[in-house]
């Protein structure tokens, strides 16, 4: 599973709150979230879902507009859907957040070496290159990426997608989930295939 | 561990969890479960006549007994026809099980005859909900499903299945424990929360319990009463906590909000303490937020910790179920007599009586609920449609008992209450069980009157025969300058109707007739009719107009009382 969206208008980023929810890898989870921002009126400002680093639990990372609702709403009611097992807070802590955007910017001969110079003061990597386009590469905080896209303009952006913020809390403490399953409820899980993607003959996320 | 078809999976899982009687109908795809029916006989199942009607009827079961409410319908439109049921459980929080059929598992996501994404659609109004891609998943799948349903604050829960997982064999295997890591209710309360709350109560000069509809799930009644009675704490409920402390007890002063009594709109809003205990400060009963009682400190008991704080700034948040929590608070907080608070309530309750009922030679609708009170000694059961008619219900029929009042207070769905009778009495077949029907209301589920003779069940329907979807007509009376667009409503005759399915019915037409009628219903043993023709534009009052605040309860104005 693996899923972004992000949502181009930004507030003032002292309003955001980065919420990490750890999840049961099931179908239909991620409707039941975003589904949940919808109906009580929270605005995200960018959504990531990935495995994490334990079997049948993924991790979404939002980016809440904290204007739109109390923060703790939307924890709480994040927690109460019975496939989200942990919701964290992350925005007083100390943490790393990062952020891909792939910028594909009209080239040419003239202009291509500007471009590269441009590329080598964000440390973005060249990832493609035609007569006329390149695509850049950059991993960074929101701020870069978007200092980098205002760089590029003026040449023309042909195509730009940003895969929305992923966090980490600095240091040994973790947002993960350690309680182990009981091992009959475990077996029975596995037993039964809950739940590998696209078993379904259909996607509900 | 044996062999069975997922459908035998099904009735054998739902019978370990307790489950004996299903509110249902059947189409193509449930069709393997009826056809399994018969293999359990300790399995009731009640055929109703419109899936919302057995959505209803599960719900009224659950709320008369406490126990889970089971209905079950087929694909598509059979789904589909639960929604409103679901949601009427879902927003106020009932157990009920809604199992439905779906298209075998190649079709799903192919739009094929009667396929509707019903976990899709059931998603927001349901705590949760499954789509059973296998046989072996059922019996995991039931226990989960009833689990979640049953314990913490609880909901609905919807439990999909394909046709050809109904027909599937597999291993039935049972799982002893249910262990879901992202549920876990906290039912304990946090101890120096529960000691901050008791200073709170011991300081307060003004302390007011609201009491709600968790205090009856929780069947914490009896400990709420004694901590009311150790503190000396007036009560108040929601609509939807009425019974779960005692009208009839002194410090019972009825209920709050948009219809509820004047003083006890009065004194939440003159309050210094607010207890809030298994409620959720909902805007009917808190009137406009950012106006209520602004002075007042909160006290949050609630087992959701998703409510606490969500309307209103809390104080003293206590996570937990009233049932644990309750004793431990009162074993804290000091007895104490609070003579001048109390008597200001009196003195509320005399000067503005609420509940008292004119003389008239009409037959007025708060006037038939009280002979019913009366002539049935508070015993019944009281179960209502949505309107003018559930207002009078709730007040001027006392109730000393939880679960003595169903009604639909979340979604206020009208049509809740003849299904939602026909649940309850079958829940307590020896219960004195009253249906208070609107005239509008009634039509909407009127069908089910059918259910009423296959299974002989002698539910009392009253209707509150105004000739107006009146709680509309008031609104356009009051606030659309009487423009009474499209809320007079034309009627069959009921009492025909109920002769067509069979029924008694007796047509209640002067107020002299009100007692009588009543007395022939309560004598007589099957399913009854009452077609009160009562008086027309009867207002409810108190009323705090929509968007206004506790402070601004009006009463029934003068011009009115001459009527
Ligand atoms: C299903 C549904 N549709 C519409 C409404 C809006 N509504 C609320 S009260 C009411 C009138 C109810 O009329 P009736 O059942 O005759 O009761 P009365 O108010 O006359 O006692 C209406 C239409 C509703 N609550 N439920
Ligand atoms: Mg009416």
């Amino acid at each position: 599973m693996s899923t972004t969206t992000t949502n181009g208008s930004k507030p003032a980023p002292h309003t955001q709150h980065t919420v990490v929810a750890i999840v049961e890898d099931k179908p239909g989870v991620l409707m039941r979230v975003s589904s949940l921002f919808r109906r009580r009126g929270f605005n995200i400002e960018s959504l990531t879902v990935g495995h994490s680093e334990v079997e049948g639990l993924s991790r979404i990372t939002l980016v809440v507009d904290g204007e739109s609702a109390p923060v703790e709403q939307v924890e709480k009611q994040l927690y109460k859907l019975i496939d989200v097992v942990k919701v964290s807070d992350l925005s007083n802590e100390d943490m790393v957040a990062r952020e891909i955007a792939l910028i594909k910017i009209r080239a040419n001969n003239v202009n291509r070496h500007e471009l590269l110079d441009i590329a080598t003061v964000f440390r973005a990597d060249v990832v493609d290159i035609a007569t006329n386009s390149i695509i850049l590469q950059v991993v960074g905080d929101e701020d870069k990426i978007d200092g980098l896209i205002k760089m590029c303009e003026p040449y023309g952006i042909r195509e730009l997608t940003r895969t929305g913020r992923i966090a980490m809390v600095r240091g040994t403490k973790t947002t993960t989930v350690h309680e182990a399953e009981p091992e009959k409820i475990a077996r029975l899980h596995a037993s039964q295939g809950r739940r590998v993607e696209g078993e379904l003959p259909f996607a509900s996320d | 561990m044996a062999r069975m078809t997922g459908a035998q999976m099904v009735l054998e899982s739902l019978q370990r969890e307790g489950v004996d009687t299903m509110f249902g109908y059947p189409g193509g795809v449930v069709l393997p479960l009826y056809d399994t029916l018969p293999q359990f006989p300790g399995m009731r199942h009640i055929l109703c006549r419109h899936e919302q009607g057995a959505a209803h009827m599960a719900d009224g079961y659950a709320r008369a007994s406490g126990r889970m409410g089971l209905c079950l319908g087929t694909s598509g439109p059979g789904a589909t026809n639960l929604v409103t049921g679901i949601c009427t459980s879902w927003m106020d929080s009932t157990p009920v099980f809604a199992l439905t059929g779906n298209v075998g598992r190649s079709l799903l996501g192919k739009d094929g005859f009667q396929e509707a994404d019903i976990t899709g659609i059931t998603q927001p109004i349901t705590k949760h909900n499954y789509l059973v891609m296998n046989a072996r998943e059922i019996p995991l799948t039931i226990r989960e499903a009833t689990h979640i349903a049953t314990t913490g604050r609880p909901g609905p829960v919807l439990v999909d299945i394909p046709k050809d997982v109904f027909q599937e064999t597999a291993e039935f295997d049972w799982p002893e424990t249910v262990s879901l890591r992202g549920y876990k209710p906290n039912v304990e309360g946090h101890a120096g929360m529960i000691r901050r709350a008791a200073e709170l109560i011991d300081q307060a000069k003004r302390p007011i319990i609201i009491s709600g509809h968790g205090v009856i799930w929780a069947d914490a009644h009896r400990e709420l009463v004694e901590l009311a009675e150790k503190a000396n704490i007036p009560v108040i409920t929601t609509f939807l906590g009425i019974g779960s402390f005692p009208e009839s007890h002194d410090l019972s002063y009825g209920w709050l909000g948009m219809h509820g009594m004047f003083y006890a709109n009065m004194a939440a809003d003159a309050a210094d303490v607010v207890i809030g205990i298994g409620m959720r400060f909902d805007d009917r009963a808190m009137g406009r937020f950012k106006d209520f009682n602004p002075t007042a400190k909160i006290v949050h008991i609630d087992i959701d910790p998703a409510e606490i704080g969500k309307n209103f700034p809390t104080a003293v948040p206590i996570v937990g179920s009233a049932k644990n929590v309750l004793p431990r608070l009162t074993e804290q907080v000091k007895q104490q007599s609070r003579p001048d608070w109390i008597r200001w309530i009196d003195n509320q309750r005399e000067e503005h009586p609420s509940l008292h009922i004119r003389e008239s030679r009409r037959m007025l609708p708060q006037y038939v609920v009280r002979t019913l009170y009366e002539e049935t000694q508070g015993n019944a059961n009281i179960v209502t449609g949505v309107g003018q008619h559930q207002m009078w219900a709730g007040q001027h029929y006392f109730y000393n008992r939880p679960r003595q009042l169903i009604t639909s207070g979340g979604l206020g769905t009208m049509g809740f209450e003849l299904p939602a009778a026909i649940g309850a009495q079958v829940a307590l077949p020896d219960m004195e069980t009253w249906a208070i029907c609107g005239d509008g209301s009634f039509q909407m589920t009127l069908q089910e009157m059918s259910v009423l003779v296959d299974e002989q069940l002698p539910v009392k329907m009253a209707i509150f025969n105004n000739g107006y979807l009146g709680m509309i007509r008031q609104w356009q009376e009051l606030f659309y300058d009487k423009n009474y667009s499209s809320s007079g409503i034309s009627q069959p005759d009921f009492c025909k109707l109920a002769d067509a399915y069979g029924i008694r019915a007796i047509r209640v037409e002067t107020k002299a007739e009100v007692p009588l009628a009543i007395k022939e219903a309560r004598a007589y043993k099957g399913p009854i009719l009452l077609d009160f023709q009562i008086d027309q534009e009867e207002n409810v009052w108190p009323m705090v107009p929509a968007g206004a605040s506790l402070a601004e309860t009006i009463e029934a104005p003068a011009h009115e009382l001459a009527r």
